[in-house]
């Protein structure tokens, strides 16, 4: 399946902003941030096509994964 | 020697120095102020006028070690809202206040005689009040490097700019930070209630006293470990690194970004002005990317940030002014923004207030959507020299929408919504509509549950739970702003389990008392409740604490959502 993902923040660093990437089917949002060298405990909020996701679920092909590291403000 | 109230009469210029009432006695910051204001303000008093008094108040734990503790309330009825108002902001004033044993300044009355503008200045004797002709009419920035070189270097400063010189409705109130740059009150017009006493500027004398602690050793070990769950905590980190504005990128993903005067979820230019962006900016620039606005923040989330040829442009540089200048405003230039910011600071603006406005003439045709140059030129020819376009603009949003026939007017009691749309993020819409002070995301922030997964997770788009969280933390945050803390304390506290108590054994170290968990949380009720009170006896009823109708009938992409919680789902939240 074909993914748009997004990093922001530092996860950019040495990576990228937004990358068009091929995952074999039924790669979960965990596998996929593990394979980006990302650490898993540094990651705040994940969101897939602007909806909050769990790192277990499962995008679709074409879906959008948003991945950020624990971030706050206001 | 105790904390004393030291009090100031316009109408006859006289001051004095009174002891603390008791029942004053555990109270500061936002507690102090909301309880002076309830206690002593006509309820029904038009904001302008004398009857109205401004409070200004440290917190409990300001002018100590304690870290990021520097927040200075200010407090009265507000001009803006009509409604009970606080607004806490750092800068140096807190703590030299505190350490001059002021528990609060009130200050009443209003001179008969309008040609006359005033300063005040305190030392540990009392105020001063001094006929002033210097500084009036001059920008804040002018006005701190005036009395720098009058009064030393050293000397804090509240001051009002010429938006509150002319009493809008927009003015902040202004205080000078460690760099004689400028930390705002910004909220609810405060700076106008401030000009309406006719004082200019108040102006406190530096001391080398330090408050006293009822146990030194407590507090240097509940400070140390406050400190570490500061430091520690993941968001501290990133709010270092790219300050506020880190937030234009996730809120924007999640569909809450109100774009075009609150016509969309999402702002095609937010790559252009987000924190990410900034960063590189400043960096490039010689900037400095953190930055604090009061000695002993451990977190420095502020910034400065430098203009194209590397010379200082602003700092404070803040989500939701970026927000309202760049989505709201569709200005997708970050340069302009920083003017924007900059002229803001300097007329003494509110920055979420006076975008906000500007948006709605953008709608209005006034301006296009897009123009930062004409919302620049508009602030520094029209706004800052009080003409009737600028007075239209600098008395906010809801003004603009009156004198413009414009039905999309994204306020609450008067006040403009902040950054967070509430049809997307439903929980800071109920902080929108009950907050005791119009619409205010930092009244009770559930964008830390509904988007960044703080203190839990809760569904930003689903209806249940969201009266809970929102009145969970505007009891919190009631009773945080009584410290002196700032609000970002908030993160390490909703997450890591020695924050809260360490900040609960500082207050304790500092009075002697034993306060608990529970007796803070009571606190943040009573405020809570006081506030409303007196929201009820100036004439609010529940059916004041609604959103704009066009938030239920208007559904905002990404999501296509509309505001759908029950009038009666809104009114369970004052149930406790």
């Amino acid at each position: 399946m074909r993914l748009t993902v997004k990093l922001f923040a530092y996860f950019r660093d040495n990576r990228f902003k937004q990358r068009e990437m091929d995952f074999p089917e039924g790669t979960r949002v965990e596998d996929i941030i593990l394979s980006l060298g990302i650490n898993l405990e540094e990651v705040g909020v994940t969101m897939i096509n602007s909806r909050h996701c769990e790192l277990s679920q499962v995008p679709k092909d074409h879906d959008q994964l948003a991945i950020f590291p624990a971030i706050g403000g206001g | 020697m105790a904390d004393k109230i030291f009090r100031v009469n316009m109408s006859d210029l006289s001051t004095k120095v009174e002891p603390v009432p008791a029942a004053w006695l555990g109270l500061g910051g936002r507690g102090l102020t909301s309880t002076v204001v309830a206690t002593e303000v006509i309820p029904t008093c038009q904001p302008l006028g004398r009857h109205n008094k401004l409070v200004i108040a440290p917190g409990l734990l300001s002018g100590t070690p304690a870290a990021n503790s520097g927040r200075l309330s200010c407090g009265a009825k507000s001009p803006l809202t009509g409604t009970i108002k606080e607004a806490n902001a750092g800068g140096t004033s807190a703590q030299m206040l505190a350490k001059l044993g002021v528990k609060a300044l009130i200050v009443e009355g209003k001179p008969q005689d309008e040609s006359k503008w005033y300063s005040l200045h305190v030392t540990r004797d009392g105020v001063t009040i001094s006929e002033e002709t210097e500084v009036i009419g001059l920008g804040n920035f002018a006005t701190v490097k005036v009395l720098n070189q009058r009064l030393g270097e050293k000397v804090g400063v509240i001051t009002i700019g010429p938006a509150g010189e002319m009493r809008m409705s927009a003015a902040n109130i202004s205080i000078k930070d460690p760099d004689s740059h400028l930390r705002s009150s910004g909220r609810g017009g405060l700076g106008a209630v401030m000009g309406s006493k006719k004082v200019k500027f108040i102006s406190i004398e530096h001391t080398s006293e330090q408050v006293q602690l009822a146990d030194p050793e407590a507090f240097k070990t509940a400070n140390r470990l406050f400190a570490k769950a500061l430091v520690d905590n993941p968001i501290s980190k990133a709010l270092a690194q790219y300050g506020t504005n880190v937030l234009v990128n996730i809120i924007n993903e999640s569909g809450g970004l109100p774009t075009q005067n609150f016509t969309k979820g999402q702002f095609a230019g937010h790559e252009a002005i987000s924190g990410e962006t900034m960063h590189d900016t400043i960096v490039a620039r010689g900037g400095k990317p953190k930055h604090n606005c009061h000695q002993g923040c451990v977190i420095q989330c502020s910034q400065v940030y430098n203009d194209l040829k590397g010379n200082y442009k602003t700092s404070g540089f803040e989500y939701e002014t970026i927000w309202a200048l760049g989505a709201d405003c569709c200005i997708d230039n970050l340069d302009h923004l920083a003017e924007a910011d900059s002229l803001m600071d300097d007329i003494g603006l509110d920055s979420i207030e006076t975008p906000v406005a500007f948006g709605v003439a953008m709608e209005a045709g006034v301006l296009k959507f897009g123009d930062g140059a004409e919302l620049c030129r508009i602030l520094r020819d029209e706004v800052a020299k009080g003409t009737p376009l600028g007075r239209i603009i600098g008395n906010g949003a809801a003004s603009v929408g009156r004198v413009f026939g414009v039905t999309r007017v994204p306020v609450v009691k008067g006040q403009a919504i902040p950054a967070y749309d509430p049809r997307a993020i439903k929980g800071i819409g109920i902080t929108y509509a009950t907050s005791t002070q119009g619409a205010d995301h930092t009244m009770g922030y559930t964008i830390a549950t509904n988007i960044l997964g703080v203190g839990g997770k809760l569904d930003p788009l689903s209806k249940e739970g969201q009266v809970e969280l929102s009145r969970n933390l505007q009891i919190a945050t009631a009773a945080i702003d009584s410290t002196g803390m700032c609000l970002f304390i908030a993160f390490a506290a909703l997450d890591d389990a020695t924050c809260l108590p360490a900040l609960i054994d500082m207050i304790n170290a500092r009075f002697g008392i034993s306060l608990t968990a529970d007796d803070v949380t009571n606190l943040g009720k009573t405020i809570l409740k006081t506030e409303h009170g007196f929201n009820l006896a100036a004439g609010f009823s529940n059916k004041d604490d609604r959103l704009p109708e066009f938030f239920a009938e208007e559904p905002i992409a990404p999501h296509n959502v509309v505001w759908d919680i029950s009038d009666a789902a809104i009114d369970s939240f004052w149930d406790f």
